[in-house]
């Protein structure tokens, strides 16, 4: 028997009690002074209500524009050979390397109308910065590294003899595809799309830059909790908290119930 | 996969075979079409939303000339705030890095009841907002909050100062350590381990000797990652911080100031410094990553 184990599992308890359960369960006992009606009232307002719905609106645009792009760039790093090919598959992890706040100001340079790629769509008629499509593009560019990251393993992975086999049996390319690999990939697909989604929800940082941040319109609920915070309006604030961290909670519940899916059709061959 | 899948041979197996071999050269690959298409636009996608504004940081950050460069990142509260980002990264990697370990050693040596638990309550903190994750240090240390009144009599400051900036960072970069390490002791087992005891090592010798160094570059990975997000924290510090100038600005609360004050060169002349952070730290971990994948080999 190993020593040593009641001293790590005692500090393990200690520091996880005191810098997250304990904090944490403060936004919920907060909550509780608030009467039910007060708690229904600050979390259904119209101006939360039009956070919500851009909030999750874009987090769920981004995620699936992730999940299609992020599919193709895993494949192509897995499968073909081309120049720079390293530093490409080093540097999607871009998002989760650069800060957040960099991120933000960096997008929304970009964007704006005399930026380098808003020049350009603005006289298309799409405005970028200061727009919901703002969040929107904030958020593509913070999901990426969580389809590719999930995706890439199981791709690398699969048995090429799988796809001889079909090719022997009279399968076109884009049936084995579809077919064989595309089954293979599915699970670690969603995980990485409901990964990047839940990301997607609770930042922050690459967001308020581009979003120009206008009520009803292009505000989002994380900053929606600072105002409240700023105009001390504490319950307020943590109402809105309560709402976002069920939601996120609910996420990492059906995220954790995805990879055992995952892991069992791995297994189960 | 099960056979069901693969057992739906339906495509016509007399096709003429000289049309078979000009439509598809081999069976397992794609046309060159095909592959060329598809390399096209995942490195469009990957440009556009990655390179371009990597690039953007650089370029407008020397826009003005290097002079004001560098005046924009020696100013003195620039300094103060790359100073207070140090420090916070200072204290949170070391608190995160002891706990990374003690956690990866009861839960990979050890059996106990509630094992998974406790692993998704280490990962808690990556699935909460930051600002929430500001917000509940808040709620404990604000003039309103629990401890609010306990601190004020004693003259002591957490929320708007150093503490609950660096408490905040500690959150949000909380399971990179525990994370990197759990699967890899998991997968290496305890038998090494056990013969250093049985060859009579002390409890420190054994972990000083075997363990540390089994893990030593998965701890590496951690730090690195710990490192980087603790550095650009940006939403969990801003709330805690109170934003004053040359006290309790970060980096990244600095760049904010910069830019809603419209001084756009000299908010991306920090913002690059911290760009250059972010691509060292991919740098490393492209190093670092394979020898954590060949430990881990060796393990299985």
């Amino acid at each position: 028997m190993l020593p040593g184990f009641d001293l790590a599992l005692g500090f393990t308890l200690t520091y996880l009690c005191l810098i997250v359960l304990i904090p944490l369960s403060a936004v919920f006992l907060k909550t509780f002074t608030l009467t039910w009606p007060n708690f229904w009232e600050a979390v259904t307002s119209p101006r939360v209500i039009a956070s919500y719905r851009l909030t999750f609106g874009a987090s769920l645009a981004a995620a699936l524009i992730n999940a299609v792009f992020g599919l193709i760039v895993a494949w192509v790093l897995v499968r073909y050979r081309f120049p720079g090919r390293r530093v490409v598959d080093a540097l999607v992890d871009l998002p989760f390397a650069l800060p957040t706040a960099v991120a933000g100001i960096a997008l929304t340079a970009l964007y704006a109308s005399n930026g380098w790629i808003g020049r350009w769509l603005e006289p298309l008629g799409l405005k970028v910065a200061f727009t919901p499509l703002g969040v929107f593009v904030a958020l593509t560019f913070i999901g990426l590294p969580f389809v590719v990251r999930t995706v890439q393993p199981v791709l690398e992975d699969v048995q090429r003899e799988l796809e001889e086999v079909a090719a022997t049996l009279g399968a076109t390319r884009w049936q084995t595809i579809h077919r064989v690999l595309f089954p293979i990939v599915l699970p670690a697909l969603v995980t990485g799309f409901a990964l990047a989604f839940a990301r997607a929800l609770g930042e922050y940082g690459s967001v308020v830059f581009i979003a120009g941040n206008m009520p009803m319109i292009s505000e989002i609920t994380p900053l929606l909790i600072i105002t409240k915070l700023e105009q001390y309006d504490y319950a307020g604030a943590t109402a809105i908290a309560v709402v976002m961290l069920v939601a996120s909670f609910a996420l990492l519940l059906a995220i954790n119930m995805l990879q055992t899916w995952a892991r069992r059709r791995a297994g189960g061959v | 996969m099960d056979a069901t899948t693969l057992a739906v041979p339906k495509v016509a197996m007399d096709r003429p075979a000289d049309r078979r071999a000009r439509s598809a050269p081999s069976p397992t690959t794609e046309p060159a079409w095909v592959r060329r298409l598809l390399i096209g636009v995942a490195l469009g996608f990957m440009t556009l939303f990655l390179f371009v504004p990597l690039a953007a940081v650089f370029v407008e950050a020397l826009k003005k000339g290097f002079g004001v460069y560098l005046a924009a990142i020696t100013e003195p509260d620039a300094l103060s705030a790359i100073k207070l980002t140090l420090l916070a990264a200072a204290i949170s990697l070391p608190m995160n890095l002891v706990f990374g370990v003690a956690a990866a050693w009861a839960i990979a040596k050890f059996d106990f009841r509630g094992k998974n638990v406790l692993l998704t309550l280490i990962d808690l903190p990556f699935s909460v907002s930051p600002v929430i994750a500001g917000l509940i240090y808040v709620l404990v240390f604000g003039l309103q909050g629990w401890l609010g009144e306990w601190l004020r009599d004693h003259d002591l400051k957490v929320i708007f100062a150093v503490p609950g900036i660096v408490l905040a960072t500690v959150f949000v970069t909380f399971p990179f350590v525990a994370r990197e390490l759990i699967p890899l002791m998991q997968a290496q087992g305890q038998d090494q381990e056990e013969a250093a005891r049985v060859l009579g090592a002390s409890g420190w010798q054994m972990f000083l000797r075997v363990t540390l160094p089994n893990v030593k570059w998965a701890l590496m990975y951690g730090v690195i990652l710990c490192n980087a997000r603790a550095m650009g924290e940006f939403g969990a510090v801003s709330v805690v911080s109170g934003h004053i100038r040359g006290q309790t600005n970060t980096m990244p609360l600095h760049i904010e100031i910069l830019y809603n004050e419209y001084q756009f060169a000299a908010a991306f002349a920090v913002a690059s410094l911290l760009a250059g952070l972010a691509l060292v730290t991919l740098a490393l971990k492209y190093v670092v990553e394979r020898r954590v994948a060949s430990a881990r080999s060796e393990a299985v």
